[in-house]
């Protein structure tokens, strides 16, 4: 299988990489670009842990190719914090507990932030349902819920 | 397998009309990847279509909207016209899989991947939704409700793919709404399902129904004695029995790890009565 | 020095909410999780699996396999060793099959290769020759005498003879004569209970990067509940030295039991042996579902006798487990938990665990006890329903206490059982209304909690800051916990101390991370540990200023004068000591090794309301509350996780989780769109309310809190489903379908 360039912006940087036609976004991220954060729970889009934003809209980077990127703005869970200063919802998710093992947090804080960024103010509800296609096993989801909702209300506020 | 990004529809359809090998379209990818992961298929040649012309776009026609073939359900949730129009085929569509999915999800993919389940396909169907499909000999329109065949399989021939769907301009006194049965809140695949598209009379009587279901035959269904026995009627006891009956006749649902025969023909006729009542409230009617 | 004996009491530290020093590598996608490593030169290791439920191999020839390009390494499991117990063989044969598949997804072959396409291609090439045999995945059927036999010669001396050879185990627990005690019910209730097969569901899959070198030594990452376990098994199967193998936990996603094995480790390292290269495996999710260890599936009996006001005069329990297609005692916990919650004159259970053509089961917190409890708490609810009684009072009424003699055997010290009920009973959630189609149900819950051996190396640092080593993989925050029980007990700040987890060549042998054990355990040890290090430091201190041992004592963080020479000198503090330690006769460490007793079992009580729409057979949780006993909780958020997160597992098994095996006997399910664990928006907020009766055998009273919150939810829920449908299900999961089925039979 001939390999494909393609030229990209990932969390603000422009890359390149070659990918095989058939490569998903997550394999290039983990496997070509040292970008683990993304993590795979499926595969098959069912569990959330490998999102990301593409050209602003969540996706789950294992349903789109590789060769997709071409062009895109992508961010990862890599480009959230700004230096050593942490997105609010990265730090209340500490400060609150909001995980335990940690696998699919990668996923749900890109997920709680492209929420946030479409509505600052959701209801619990809301947020329940938009997270619904992030599996946390550990939690029972309720410190997550908490958590996004308290750095929204800091969001806003700031 | 190649990646192609072809650099008009005719070169497409030319490239997949040559291809001998197995060929798969990419819209959102949202199934065509699960398929690539679980080893089901293993394409030779994978098209993408997204960047050509009208593909990502919504645009106003006749008093209704052409859908490009690749915008995605998150997208056409976020456009106030399509959704005031056509809720009940908006909530259908946005009811695919994710947030994450829905970044990436089309109407036409979910059309073509031919499931009886598939959630944006009911209220297309009771919506009279055309498809246009793009092949070797150029365009033609397809009720959306003639391209399912069977699980998996649909109308269209080698070389032929969708490019957009035309949602008509709809009536004044008229709603439409979509439900289906799932074990979970979000996430599943619809056990059942039922689309229901009513247009009033000034008073309130339905002039004109239409109903369908999902998951409870090969493909979507559309039931008409079901359309019927609403019409005429405001929605009373005897007409919604006598629709539930016929929703139940239509079924010819397969016992399966998501439901059973019994469950799925039971639910259908209850989703219909449900969505009814919302189409109907929609429409403006008081019950 | 004098230390206390009876549980501390004040805490400074513990019973804060600190936050956890592996939390910003795991907020910003730095952690490094099984799958997240690569080595210079990796191959890239993938599985054949059978697609027979059943069958035998005649043979595997792999030659084309060997020749495809990128492959440099194939095995089968002629290139493992022969392990002399049966406990590694099992391992070994559910690693790589030997002569027989035992089960859809059963592993056959592997291969590696200089990419993921290489080696997913040329595990095709690998051709197997199969007889395919008759298969059983049920319990019941799998009993019958002319059930198909899994594996032959394999049942223990306690099982009577004429049974099924696939029936591996009989066990009996109970006192007290249950004829006189049933003679004097007002009213017996009988049932039969059936529950699925659930999954631990943890969203990592298993992973693991393995090097075994010519010279026999080796090294494996690997996410994992215990890096000493995958050592061992590594070395039996792969007929290495301990010693020569080092094995390091990454970060782990997840594991509730389901990590305490191993699968792919061996077939890494031996195609690592063969390739000369180190070797990555990482598992699909269909890969866990078919191959890795999903709890057991139960048929179970149960009959209770009750007088008119309450009081259960006798108890009966017969629980038959499958654990899939190897021996497995699973079925012992659940028979010794069944009725641990009551204090009975009249009980016993009896228990039989059975082989299957599924795979291999594995631990799945608080195995056993979920199902045995689920079959017990329904029946007691039935009775209250019967008899007009109000649950929360007959649970009083017969509540296990000090001093009662359990139904397994031995007699309770402190427990907390009375408080949570209690707690329970004046919670406002117990009286709040409800409205049509909702109903409200309860549940005790159980577990024994684990002890076990356990090394803890804690050093003292020139600047005054403490590292502590530890050998239990953190699966939930439990570097925090340790860290802040160090600090407790050296009155240091939180944030002076690093806890790490060794791997297995930097410190001596620790049980696996399971059983609700760290926190006691662990945190015995570090406390321990910490304390050996303090009476190092007095005596340092003691010498410094010329004093016998006995002469000097530690009191609010600092070495100083006691008795006659009480300020003669001034106080030494830690970070005084340990500046000048390397010239007062060397570092300061403290180290403690343990089989550690006296865990202190945890009970819970759960409060659930329910709303079941009568058209659809759907069941939604309205609200829910969690009573339980944490002895002490170091850290409470992450108790209160630890009580959400086991809550919603048990929801999940109650309502929509199951294993389903079509008539082939293959898993029809094998990824989580089917096997449907609960999402953000099928629940409501978990209450929590923590109660701290403290454990006698831990210095802070720690207890074990991880199991018991998966134990009530089975039965809260059909009890408060049976409220709301009017009908009562037997069977597990309550899935729309069965339920909707009740529903229109009873109408």
């Amino acid at each position: 299988m001939k390999t494909i360039h393609v030229e990209t912006t990932i969390n603000g940087d422009a890359t390149e990489f070659l990918c095989a036609p058939d490569e998903s976004l997550l394999d290039v991220l983990r496997d070509r670009l040292g970008l683990t954060g993304a993590k795979e729970g499926c595969g098959t889009g069912d569990c959330g842990a490998c999102s990301v934003t593409v050209d602003g809209r969540l996706v789950c980077s294992c349903l789109m190719l590789g060769a997709e990127a071409q062009d895109a703005q992508i961010e990862t869970i890599e480009g959230m914090a700004d230096g050593e200063t942490l997105h609010p919802l990265q730090r209340v998710f500490l400060e609150e507990a909001a995980l335990q093992c940690g696998v699919c947090t990668p996923g749900i804080l890109v997920a709680a932030k492209a929420l946030l960024e479409k509505n600052p103010d959701p209801t619990d509800t809301e947020v329940r349902y938009w997270l619904a296609g992030n599996l946390c096993r550990c939690t029972g989801y309720d410190k997550i819920i908490k958590a996004v909702q308290t750095a929204a209300a800091e969001m806003r506020g700031a | 397998m190649k990646y192609v990004k072809p650099e008009s529809f005719e070169v497409a359809s030319q490239l997949l009309q040559n291809e001998s090998g197995t060929s798969r379209i990419l819209a959102g990818g949202t199934d065509v990847l699960v398929q690539l992961k679980a080893e089901m298929v293993e394409p030779d040649l994978m098209v993408d279509l997204k960047h050509l012309p009208g593909m990502q776009d919504i645009t106003a026609e006749n008093g209704g909207y052409r859908i490009g073939a690749a915008v995605p359900g998150a997208v056409v949730g976020e456009h106030d016209g399509v959704k005031a129009m056509w809720p009940g085929v908006v909530e259908g569509l946005e009811l695919i899989g994710s947030t994450q999915v829905q970044g990436r999800a089309t109407m036409a993919g979910n059309l073509c991947n031919g499931s009886p389940a598939a959630d944006s396909v009911p209220a297309l169907v009771t919506a009279g939704a055309m498809a246009r499909v793009h092949g070797p000999d150029g365009a033609r329109d397809v009720p959306v409700a003639d391209i399912p065949q069977g699980p998996g399989k649909t109308n269209l021939s080698k070389g032929e793919f969708i490019t957009s769907i035309f949602l008509p301009a709809r009536p004044d006194h008229a709603g439409d709404a979509y439900l289906r049965f799932i074990p979970r809140t979000e996430m599943d695949i619809a056990v059942s399902s039922a689309a229901v598209s009513l247009v009033l009379d000034a008073a309130g009587t339905c002039r004109q129904a239409h109903v369908a279901v999902g998951a409870v035959a090969p493909t979507v269904r559309l039931v008409e004695k079901a359309g019927k026995a609403l019409e005429g009627s405001q929605l009373d006891s005897d007409a919604i029995a006598a629709m539930k009956t016929a929703v139940e006749a239509a079924c010819n649902p397969i016992d399966d790890k998501r439901g059973t025969i019994e469950f799925r023909t039971k639910t259908a006729a209850v989703l219909a009565e449900r969505a009814a009542r919302i189409a109907y409230s929609r429409a403006g009617g008081q019950s | 020095m004098a230390l206390d004996s009876n549980p501390k009491q004040d805490f400074k530290i513990v019973g804060t909410r600190v936050p956890r020093p592996d939390g910003i590598d795991k907020v910003t996608g730095k952690a490094m999780y099984g799958a997240d490593i690569s080595a210079p030169g990796m191959l890239y290791g993938r599985i054949l699996r059978s697609p027979h439920a059943h069958a035998k191999i005649l043979s595997i020839d792999t030659s084309a396999a060997e020749q495809a390009p990128g492959v440099k390494a194939v095995v089968t499991s002629a290139d493992f060793a022969n392990p002399g117990d049966d406990y590694f063989r099992d391992i070994r044969d559910n690693c790589l099959a030997a002569g027989k598949a035992l089960y859809d997804g059963h592993a056959i072959a592997a291969v590696a290769a200089t990419s993921k396409s290489a080696a997913k291609a040329a595990i095709r090439l690998i051709k197997v020759e199969y007889e395919v045999l008759p298969h059983v995945t049920d319990v019941d059927a799998a009993m019958a005498p002319d059930a198909p036999i899994v594996q032959e010669g394999r049942a223990l001396e306690n099982v009577p003879k004429g049974m099924s050879q696939n029936v591996t185990t009989h066990v009996e627990f109970g006192h007290g004569d249950l004829d006189a005690g049933f003679a004097k019910a007002d009213k017996i209730v009988e049932r039969s209970f059936k529950t699925a097969a659930t999954h631990q569901g943890y969203i990592e899959p298993q992973a693991c990067m393995a090097s075994l070198g010519a010279d026999g030594r080796g090294e494996v990452w690997c996410c994992t509940q215990g890096q000493y376990m995958v050592r061992a098994n590594c070395a039996e199967v792969l007929g290495i030295e301990a010693s020569q193998l080092r094995v390091i936990s990454s970060e782990i996603g997840g594991g509730f039991g389901g990590k305490t094995t191993t699968f792919i480790e061996p077939v890494a390292l031996a195609l690592s042996r063969k390739s000369g290269k180190p070797v990555k495996i990482v598992m699909t999710r269909e890969e866990v579902l078919r191959a890795t260890g999903p709890t057991v599936s139960t048929s179970m009996d149960v009959k209770i006798g009750m007088t008119k006001d309450g009081r259960i005069t006798a108890a009966k329990a017969d629980l038959r487990y499958q654990g899939g297609a190897f021996p497995n005692g699973t079925v012992e916990f659940g028979a010794q938990a069944a009725f641990a919650a009551y204090d009975l004159e009249a009980v016993q259970t009896l228990g039989w665990s059975v082989m299957t053509n599924r795979p291999k089961e594995v631990a799945y917190r608080a195995p056993g006890a979920p199902t045995a409890i689920y079959a017990v708490e329904s029946v007691v609810d039935e009775l209250c329903q019967d008899l007009g009684l109000d649950p929360l009072d007959v649970r009083i009424k017969n509540a296990a206490r000090k001093g009662t003699l359990s139904a397994y055997g031995p007699t309770f010290d402190e427990i907390g059982l009375l408080a949570t009920l209690e707690a329970a009973k004046a919670h406002p959630h117990y009286s709040a209304p409800l409205g049509p189609n909702q109903g409200r149900g309860l549940s005790c819950g159980f577990w024994f909690n684990f002890g076990g051996n356990t090394c803890v190396s804690l050093n003292l640092n020139d600047d005054g800051t403490v590292g502590v080593v530890e050998g239990n993989p953190d699966i939930g925050g439990s570097r925090a916990s340790i860290s802040m029980m160090a600090a407790e007990e050296l009155d240091i700040p939180y944030d002076k101390v690093r806890t790490v987890i060794a791997d297995t060549s930097s410190l001596g042998f620790n049980d696996v991370t399971d059983g609700s054990r760290v926190t006691f355990a662990v945190g015995l040890a570090t406390i321990e540990a910490a304390r050996a290090a303090k009476r190092e430091m007095c005596s340092r201190v003691a010498k410094i200023w010329g004093l016998e041992e006995d002469a000097v004592t530690w009191e609010d963080g600092c070495v100083k004068p006691a008795g006659p020479n009480a300020g003669e000198h001034p106080p030494m503090s830690l970070a005084e000591i340990a500046a000048i330690a390397n010239n007062t006769g060397g570092p300061i460490a403290g180290h403690h090794e343990v089989n550690a007793d006296g865990a202190g079992v945890s009970f819970g009580v759960h409060l659930v309301d329910t709303e079941v729409d009568p058209e659809t057979g759907a069941t939604k949780i309205l609200r829910y509350t969690i009573f339980q006993d944490a002895g002490k909780a170091v850290h409470p958020d992450y108790v209160e996780g630890q009580m959400q997160g086991g809550a919603v597992q048990g929801i999940g098994w109650a309502l929509n989780e199951e294993y389903i095996y079509g008539e082939d006997g293959r898993l029809q399910n094998p990824g989580f769109l089917d096997y449907r664990v609960p999402v953000a928006s099928d629940l409501p907020p978990i209450e929590t309310v923590i109660l701290e009766i403290p454990n006698p055998g831990h210095p802070y009273g720690v207890r074990g809190v991880g199991e018991t919150p998966i134990v009530p939810p089975l039965a809260a829920i059909a009890n408060a489903v049976s409220r709301a449908a009017g009908v009562r299900l037997t069977e597990l999961p309550m899935s729309p379908p069965r339920l909707l089925k009740a529903i229109t039979e009873n109408a």
